[in-house]
């Protein structure tokens, strides 16, 4: 079970930041492939994101999993929606849907979807 | 930890019979694996709703035994 707190604290964390990724190390210092793979996508459509680093914290990295139902890091979140991890991510910015998915949902990027 | 792709194949075709299911090791160490499944049980649904039915099917393998396993879905074309 998730420690109520955990859960509070993403819906926080998600609701009040427009894009927010939950990783494995910091955006400067990735600790995972999968992770870093995330991040150079984002930066790549110049999206402003805050990173959530879960091995700091061993409550978030498990109440995380709880509160998407999926499994593993990393997760991204677009205006408190879950949109998918590492493989989901990818998909949609090789064919261009995560481009669209930011601009209407009013995300700004610095590169045209 | 590793697990063998013939139980990842049987345990995603017992929750979903109708998946083609292809599966790689990508570097031949049984722990990194991407699988491509196909199943008409994903119509309708958003691809985070298709990969949760896979996790489930792997019944909390995912992220522990199973350290990578990269996901594609899709629905077959007739379907």
């Amino acid at each position: 079970m998730t420690d109520p707190n955990v859960a509070d604290r993403i819906k926080r964390d998600v609701t009040d930041n427009d894009v927010v990724l939950f990783m494995k190390g910091t955006p400067v210092f990735p600790q995972c492939g999968f992770s870093a793979a995330v991040v150079q996508v984002l930066t790549h459509l110049g999206v402003k994101f805050k990173g959530i680093d879960v091995l700091a914290d061993p409550s978030l990295r498990q109440g995380i999993k709880e509160f998407s139902s999926w499994p593993t890091i990393p997760q991204l979140y677009v205006k408190g929606e879950f949109v998918g991890g590492c493989d989901i991510i990818r998909e949609m910015y090789e064919s261009g849907e995560l481009g669209e998915l930011l601009s209407t949902r009013g995300v700004a990027t610095t590169q045209a979807a | 930890m590793a697990m063998d792709a013939g139980t990842i194949e049987r345990l995603i075709r017992d929750t979903l019979p109708d998946a083609r299911v292809s599966i790689e090791d990508l570097r031949g160490d049984g722990d990194h694996y991407a699988a491509h499944v196909v199943s008409s049980a994903f119509k309708g649904k958003t691809r985070v709703q298709q990969h949760q039915m896979v996790y489930q099917a792997l019944q909390g393998r995912m992220g522990n035994e199973l350290h990578a396993l990269a996901l594609q879905t899709s629905v077959p074309d007739d379907a």
